[in-house]
């Protein structure tokens, strides 16, 4: 066994030795722990991309499949890497190097072990992400969760400590919710493996698949608070705006990780091989996608602060991934997962943009000054020692970074967020030839709801994001201009970078996340291949 | 055995939700560990309930759900306790925390 047969693994295991390696290192040397911790997730992200091309490579969706202490599924625990997951890992740890390296600037001198929480939360997403068993599922939440709490939580302050104490609440009865749901699929079928789960859904009998079916849905409730649909998203916008912009820059993949595992189990467990049970589920995710995207066009257009705008942001993606999986057709999954890696990508920048463009506006111009009560009792007493370079032409590089976010968010031509919201709209009229009739027709009432809001919730993001951009850079009272380093703007560009390669390369990219979406839509690979990968013969013989 | 397990389970979670929906912070944790305790106890049941079954089969011996309880059931809940412990612990601090920031116990900071 090569050691590249061991490349999904080291998604989990870098961060998590990272994580552990840099507690015992006195935090006065915090800056060598950054470094070794972006170095870390550096890496990480090579490995994610040499996963992804792996998946690719597979033929028919196979995905890559890693036994875990060498027991064949699905009896032992094993990591999944397909395409999806692959895609997800990639996004996950660019948005990772990104709020990290920005964190480097100021905020990680705000508390204690910033570096760890932030890599133990590294470990919980990519394991979320690999894991092809629900119980390990749990554990990874919770590490993820239990790290969330802390960035949640750094910088201290009575905001934070207030909405983190509601964030806790909420997802520790969203925990409970998860192991009964588990429990109960466990107690109905008898499996933890999904793949295992998958074949046996269709065969069960009635009473038992009452039971899964209610297991299910308790699963789904803790997923979908954890992506905030509506009614469930209360708790996002003030946790999100409250958090220091690093951690909640890195909470924008958070809600992704529900969207995530929603569509997974969706396809999977409730596809065409669940019998009577299939499409289990959806018609919630459809409906209540919509009343988010609602709430958070509404909540976009209303919000004055910058950073609960952004959450809203976040809240507005969430609910259009939701609907396009509550529709469950493959070409719209295709546009979603396209508008996910976007979206992910531009909320992250935004986050860290916010900073740095508050620090522009003068804090008698700004009336809500809510925020500035969350940075109550900073470290006053600290000199501010100079982190690097001050950017040249500051107004003018935030200006187009912030310019380019908000088109990237609206879903503006000629960026990837137009073509992610283009592919959708494409998806759901019916995906023939090019130059092929357009098929309004077949449309359905909630179809033609996503459609509208689709395009409306585009709108309002534009219209909140040059309401703040006027305010911001056009009518400053004193024009003071900003102190910004070159380690706080290199993460904004790199993601906006990315987006850019996303919007170059976007032929290759939708048709990598085509051959996603059929691989999802046609689960047997997955299956067979989680269940047929055999053990490795061990040196000794037995 | 199963009605008292099953009365067990839907009291403390009875108690435990009624308290989550309090004001005061102290309530809110003391629900959220009665809750976690009928969510263990659950998991527990989904082995389901058996008297004097080993849940190990004996070197060379057979085995199975006739004979033998689930073991799997078990390393699960065992896996809960620690993780809904730590959380619950965490949870604690913050509540101190909220407490020393605001000066009272309410959960919004604020009577």
């Amino acid at each position: 066994m090569s050691i590249l047969d061991h490349l999904p693994i080291l998604p989990i295991l870098i961060p998590l030795i990272t994580a552990a390696a840099l507690i015992p290192i006195n935090d006065r040397n915090r800056d060598m722990k950054g470094v070794i911790s972006v170095l870390s997730s550096a890496v990480v992200f090579v490995v994610s991309l040499s996963l992804m091309y792996a998946a690719a490579d597979q033929p028919e969706g196979m995905p890559l499949v890693y036994l875990l202490g060498n027991w064949s599924a699905p009896y032992g625990i094993v990591l999944v890497v397909d395409r999806l997951s692959a895609v997800m890992l990639v996004l996950s740890s660019l948005v990772a190097l990104g709020a990290q390296t920005f964190s480097m600037a100021r905020w990680h001198r705000q508390g204690f072990h910033y570096h760890s929480l932030f890599q133990f939360m590294a470990v919980g997403i990519n394991g979320a992400f690999l894991t092809g068993d629900m119980f390990n599922l749990f554990v990874f939440f919770e590490i993820m969760l239990g790290a969330s709490y802390g960035l949640l939580l750094h910088g201290s302050g009575p905001m934070r400590v207030k909405k983190g104490l509601h964030y806790i609440a909420i997802n520790l009865a969203a925990s409970s919710l998860f192991l009964i749901g588990v429990s109960l699929i466990y107690g109905a079928t008898g499996t933890l493996n999904m793949a295992d789960l998958a074949l046996r859904i269709g065969q069960l009998n009635v009473e038992n698949r009452m039971l899964m079916e209610a297991g299910a849905a308790l699963l789904g409730i803790a997923f979908l608070v954890k992506a905030a649909m509506w009614p469930l998203g209360f708790w996002l916008p003030g946790a999100y705006a409250a958090a220091s912009p690093p951690s909640a820059a890195f909470f924008a993949i958070l809600t992704k990780v529900g969207a995530y595992i929603l569509l997974r189990f969706s396809m999977l467990l409730f596809g065409a091989g669940a019998g009577p049970s299939a499409g289990f589920g959806l018609s919630v995710l459809l409906y209540g996608g919509l009343a988010t995207i609602l709430f958070g066009l509404i909540g976009v257009l209303a919000s004055q602060a910058l950073g609960r705008l952004a959450a809203y942001c976040i809240i507005v993606s969430s609910g259009t991934l939701l609907t396009a999986i509550g529709i469950a057709d493959r070409a719209v999954i295709a546009g979603a997962l396209l508008y996910l890696v976007t979206s992910t990508l531009a909320a992250c920048a935004l986050f860290l943009l916010i900073e740095l463009v508050e620090r522009a506006r003068d804090a008698g111009a700004d009336v809500l000054a809510v925020t500035m009560e969350a940075y109550g009792d900073s470290d006053d007493d600290q000199v501010e020692t100079e982190v690097g370079v001050a950017v040249p032409g500051t107004m003018a590089v935030l200006g187009l970074c912030f310019v380019v976010t908000a088109m990237l968010l609206a879903g503006l031509p000629p960026f990837s967020g137009f073509l992610a919201k283009v592919s959708i709209l494409h998806g759901l009229f019916g995906s023939g030839p090019p130059g092929a009739a357009i098929n309004f027709q077949g449309l359905s009432g909630a179809q033609w709801a996503y459609v509208a809001l689709l395009i409306l919730s585009g709108l309002s993001t534009l219209i909140a994001m040059n309401r703040v951009g006027i305010r911001t850079f056009w009518i400053s009272l004193e024009g003071t201009v900003p102190r910004i380093y070159m380690i706080e703007i290199a993460p904004i560009l790199l993601l906006l970078g990315a987006c850019a390669v996303l919007t170059l390369g976007a032929g290759s990219a939708i048709s990598y996340l085509e051959a996603t979406a059929d691989a999802l839509v046609r689960p047997q690979g997955y299956i067979e291949s989680v269940l047929s990968v055999p053990r490795i013969a061990s040196p000794r013989g037995d | 055995m199963e009605l008292v397990l099953s009365a067990g389970i839907g009291v403390l979670a009875a108690s435990g939700i009624w308290l989550l929906f309090r004001p005061r912070t102290y309530q809110v944790i003391i629900g959220l560990s009665l809750l976690s305790y009928a969510v263990n106890l659950f998991i527990f049941g989904m082995g389901r309930l058996r008297v004097d079954a080993p849940p190990i089969i004996e070197k060379g011996g057979a085995g199975g759900l006739l004979t033998h309880a689930d073991p799997l059931p078990q390393a699960l809940v065992l896996t809960a306790i620690v993780i809904g412990f730590a959380m619950t612990a965490l949870f604690l601090v913050v509540l101190l925390a909220s407490r020393g920031f605001s000066g009272n116990d309410h959960v919004d900071g604020r009577e």
